[in-house]
């Protein structure tokens, strides 16, 4: 275990477990209002304070990092879901036009602005917490499915693959008994950025009011929220925004310590 | 002409620099959160394009003043028939449009009859239905003839969508607007500002002020920073209330409280079920708590109304205590119309804060007597179709801004759908009404009626709010029209 | 490599067609009429109507879509729904702001993460390479906007340094222009310059291993010599390579940014063209943003196949 991997994996588990913890438990109900008692700075009482409707702000960060982790989550999933086979697809037909095909609408892909594209989705097919997945989700397709390519592609000229094919497996079994797992430490590293990169998505998408629609908290409507009280109560901005940036922080350092972790080439090198 | 503009664009920005050396005033920067897609008032219902242009650039034969009165314009005088269906209006001479052109009967004549064209495309295109004719008698009379009385009619011809403009300069106007007012147009930079100069040939009183930058700021971090950067003079229609008290204890600012004509309610699909109810509508009426969403989303600015009426407007009646705060009451309501347990429904909010913040205020309340609400915020273009054109919602928040408009619940195809023969007949009556005190009358029934049939939630008057520099003096404090009139604003020594 | 030229250029044709395509029919089915956002809630159906017809939205969906793409062959983008100005002529007035941006966001990430990942490189285990992917994690983390926040509270609000935002305009010279894009390339440049050095440091220390670095050092060069003599040229290829999509990125990822500063840009025209369904804007903007991603690709990928014959058989 290295030291990124370490901090990586402390900062990453106190997002998960405030999210699971939030099931069962929250210090306050994280929808009540109570507005004579808005936004006190934090206290004994509510240790992150309160918000514009006397809300408790340390249940609802720990109920947004539920938000958070969600979307970025299943947006991952879509990412690797489809982008996985496509990759795989994409190697085992190596040069053909499926490759091409696959490869170039990538590309495409790839050309659109991203946020510019979310915003529009969300707000085509409604704000809300569904379409900003989806709208994150896409642009993880390419990702992934260029990731495999890359990595599988060496591994279909290895002589173990050569033995399979005489074996008379077929290219789609070959790809998910041979190939998959020879790639899936790069994998899990990519989606460890992609989650990360994700909740930053989510964050943003949600900051100009197309993520999870209220009162479903989010990291990044409360920072929406908290825009122009930033002048009084600083907390407001303060308190999500470290949230997020632990998060995110922690997932990369995560990823950056699997990959040394997981790669032998570096872990040599560095130790 | 682009050459033009530009040196002009030039010529004003020297003069700027110039200015600040001295500190003789008569420049000011007016921000605003929204930019008028373009400049032309008759062909869009974008209240930006009033906000810049109404009385500044542009006037009608009658004109709405601070106050909200309504008072001769362009037109000098008018003479209205016995019958009430014929109005003559006589102009005022030496009225020049700023491209130096005669203002007359027949740009009258033209701008009239062009608002209630067939291929019109004005927003308010009803508020001229009842025209039959328009004739220029002379230079300076013009003679109107309704198809029936209207007691609104001089009201209606003072909106921002019944200014006179000019045939030969029509074709620019939404880029290069020219009109008869103490501002003239100089330069638009898209995405940005407006600059007006003063109008030098005005034919009334002429502005203090010689030169006016309107800024667009929509985002209300930026427009608080704006202003505590003191980047702008003025903010009207300043979009957080909750940054106010910092402006009042600032002495460098001044903030001016006021009232729009929006009442601010929660609409509700009268067809849809269970809201054809009326105990449900009633239950949700005692459900609501208006001074907590005043407090919560603005911040203690506003008034609770308890109708579809302004609460400044003399024949106002005030209804807040028939649908007072009850929450007890609410759910026995409900339990009488069958929902003990509640039942699920959809609110969508538009963009502004008063519906956003006010309808989680709302959705949290409604949730205390067993109503789940499932929020959905949308934008303008999709309330739109969605909520007004397609009536697909349960419920919605937004503030019906356009002045003296309950006459909108006579409407059964209204998005919220009241269905009330009695009160249609009612608001029959009142548009043949001429005599004020009838009339105030006839608006105390339309304002119980629609209240004890618990139309909609009625929430509160929206506030508008301002804040300026402590030297700037003559702002409009209310705003009985989109307006910011600047043709009376100067700074204090 | 001509062969090889055509055939790259045949894709980037299609490419160019189907992402036409898709931009236009996605943004169609928008829910919202750009004639019904303009008259508002008291407009008459006939006036809606009226006004459909003198914008052209009354013409089938195809025919508009041809129209759409022939103009734009020739340069011409169509008149915008809301401001019923040419589309082309607001894109090239917004360009004079996000431009600019864009460049200073991208030549302040450049000035800051080069000499960081250097140096880092340089330190390679060390506290100071330590220090600086630290600095770098962080960097990666913070959301550009809440970091203009926290730029425009501070040094707006608090300091008065800075205007809160708004574009100085070009007549009031570059540097007034420069200063009202200081906070905002700020808060653009941080997250980029994070990447940046991350990339500046993994590349240099890739070409570290090559053997001609290995002979420089044992010709008695320090490490830090070698790197600036021989190391830094071979490893500026994937440093140009990112700096070039940084730009893109750059171009329309100042969406936020734009509505945080106010700032005219491109991004906020989007935004503001979203809002009001004034599709052809939308669409025209993301055609020409993609398009130039893809010819900015198209040119490296040749440039690519120009230095390395291999790679022109591979595709």
């Amino acid at each position: 275990m290295n030291r990124n991997l370490i901090i990586g994996l402390i900062l990453s588990a106190i997002a998960i477990l405030a999210a699971l913890m939030s099931f069962i438990w929250t210090p306050f109900d994280h929808v009540a209002m109570n507005i004579p008692a808005k936004l006190q700075t934090p206290n004994l009482t509510h240790w992150f304070g309160t918000d514009h409707f006397g809300r408790d702000i340390f249940s609802m960060i720990m109920v947004g990092a539920r938000t958070s982790i969600a979307v970025a989550f299943v947006a991952v999933g879509i990412g690797m879901g489809l982008g996985i086979p496509l990759g795989l697809w994409a190697a085992a037909r190596k040069g053909s036009y499926i490759d091409e095909l696959i490869m170039r609408a990538n590309d495409l892909i790839f050309a659109f602005p991203s946020l510019v594209i979310a915003i529009l989705i969300t707000a085509i097919f409604g704000a809300g917490a569904v379409n900003a997945i989806i709208a994150i989700g896409i642009f993880n397709i390419p990702v992934f499915a260029r990731v495999v390519r890359g990595a599988a592609m060496p591994i279909w000229e290895r002589e173990f693959i050569l033995a399979a094919r005489v074996a008379g497996k077929n290219a789609a079994r070959i790809s998910v008994e041979h190939i998959l797992p020879n790639v899936l430490n790069l994998l899990i590293v990519q989606a460890t950025i992609q989650f990360s990169l994700g909740i930053l998505a989510e964050a943003a998408l949600s900051y100009v009011g197309l993520g999870a629609q209220p009162p479903t908290p989010s990291w990044g409507r409360m920072l929406a929220d908290a825009q122009t009280l930033v002048s009084i109560a600083p907390h407001l901005a303060l308190i999500p925004g470290f949230a997020i940036i632990i998060t995110v922080m922690g997932l990369n350092l995560m990823g950056d310590g699997l990959r040394d972790y997981l790669n032998p080439r570096t872990r040599v090198a560095r130790t | 002409m682009k050459h033009f503009v530009s040196r002009l664009a030039l010529a004003s920005a020297l003069s700027v620099a110039g200015f600040a050396a001295h500190a003789a005033n008569t420049d000011i920067t007016v921000a605003m959160q929204l930019e008028p897609p373009h400049l032309d008032p008759t062909s869009a219902a974008a209240g930006a394009i009033d906000s810049v242009l109404y009385s500044n650039v542009f006037e009608g034969l009658t004109r709405f003043m601070g106050d909200g009165s309504v008072v001769a314009g362009l037109a000098k005088s008018w003479d209205i028939s016995d019958d009430g269906l014929v109005y003559t209006f006589i102009l005022h001479d030496n009225v020049l449009f700023h491209d130096g052109s005669t203002m007359d009967a027949e740009d009258v004549q033209f701008s009239l009859n062009r608002a209630r064209a067939d291929d019109s495309t004005n927003a308010q295109k009803a508020l001229f239905a009842g025209i039959t004719d328009v004739s220029a008698l002379d230079a300076a009379t013009v003679v109107v003839t309704l198809d029936a009385p209207n007691g609104n009619f001089l009201f209606n011809l003072a909106w921002g969508d019944a200014i006179i403009v000019a045939p030969e300069s029509i074709d620019g106007i939404k880029q290069a607007p020219i009109g008869t007012g103490a501002f003239k147009f100089a330069n638009w930079v898209q995405g940005d500002k407006i600059e007006l100069t003063r109008n030098d040939a005005y034919w009334g009183t002429p502005a203090v002020l010689e030169n006016v930058t309107f800024k667009f700021i929509s985002d209300p971090t930026a427009a608080f920073a704006s202003v505590m950067a003191e980047d702008v003079d003025a903010f009207v229609g300043f979009p957080a209330p909750e940054n106010l008290p910092q402006f009042e204890a600032d002495p460098r600012f001044q903030v001016l409280v006021g009232s729009t004509e929006g009442e601010t309610i929660l609409s509700t699909n009268n067809k849809m079920p269970p809201f054809d109810n009326v105990k449900v509508r009633e239950a949700l009426a005692h459900a609501i708590d208006r001074q907590a969403i005043v407090d919560g989303a603005m911040f203690g600015y506003g008034t609770p109304i308890g109708t579809h009426f302004a609460p400044h407007n003399p024949a106002y009646v005030d209804l807040t205590g028939s649908s007072a705060y009850d929450p007890e009451l609410a759910k026995k309501l409900l339990a009488e119309a069958g929902f003990a347990d509640g039942f699920e429904t959809t609110l969508h909010l538009p963009p502004p804060s008063y519906a956003r913040r006010g309808g989680e205020i709302i959705a949290a309340q409604l949730a205390q007597v067993g109503i789940k609400v499932q929020i959905t915020n949308v934008e303008w273009a999709q309330w739109l179709e969605t909520v007004f054109r397609g009536k697909d919602f349960g419920l919605t928040i937004v503030s019906h801004t356009e002045p003296m408009d309950i006459g909108i619940y006579a409407n059964p195809e209204y998005y919220f759908q009241y269905d009330n023969p009695a009160f249609q007949e009612l608001m029959t009556n009142l548009n043949a009404t001429t005599d004020p005190e009838a009339r105030t009358a006839l608006m105390g029934d339309a304002q119980r009626m629609i209240s004890s049939d618990f139309v909609n939630g009625y929430l509160f008057q929206l506030a508008q709010l301002s804040v300026a520099k402590a030297g700037v003096q003559g702002l409009w404090t209310n705003a009985p029209t989109q307006a910011t009139d600047l043709t009376a604003v100067s700074w204090a020594d | 490599m001509i062969r090889y030229t055509l055939k790259r250029f045949l894709s980037l044709c299609i490419s160019l067609a189907v992402a036409s395509l898709l931009i236009f029919f996605v943004i169609e089915i928008a829910p919202g009429d750009p004639a019904s956002f303009m008259l508002g809630i008291n407009a008459q159906p006939d006036t809606v109507a009226a006004l459909r017809a003198e914008l052209g939205l009354d013409i089938p969906k195809l025919e508009r879509y041809l129209a759409w793409t022939q103009g734009m062959l020739t340069g011409d983008f169509g008149m915008s729904y809301t401001y019923r100005t040419p589309v082309s002529q607001m894109v090239a007035d917004r360009l004079w702001v996000s431009l600019p941006l864009a460049l200073f966001a991208l030549a302040l990430s450049t000035l800051i993460a080069l000499p960081a990942g250097i140096y880092a490189a340089a330190r390679r285990g060390q506290t100071g390479d330590v220090a600086v992917m630290s600095a770098t994690q962080l960097g990666v983390a913070i959301p550009n906007f809440w970091f203009a926040m926290m730029l425009v509270l501070i040094f707006a609000i608090k300091l008065r340094w800075f205007a809160g935002g708004g574009f100085a305009g070009w007549d009031k010279g570059l540097g007034a222009v420069m200063w009202s894009l200081t906070l905002p390339a700020i808060s653009l440049a941080l997250p980029q310059a994070a990447i940046l050095a991350r990339v500046m440091r993994s590349a240099l220390l890739d070409v570290m291993n090559e053997d001609f670095m290995r002979t420089a050092r044992a010709k008695g060069l320090t490490t830090t010599q070698t790197l600036w003599k021989h190391g830094l040229r071979n490893a500026l290829i994937p440093v140009l390579t990112i700096i070039g999509l940084q730009f893109s990125f750059l171009l329309a990822g100042g969406i936020i940014i734009e509505q945080v500063f106010y700032l005219p840009g491109l991004g906020r025209l989007v935004f503001q063209a979203i809002s009001a369904r004034d599709l052809i804007v939308v669409e025209s903007v993301v055609m020409l943003l993609v398009f130039a991603v893809i010819v900015v690709n198209f040119a490296v990928d040749l440039a690519y196949a120009a230095v390395d014959p291999r790679l022109r058989a591979r595709t």
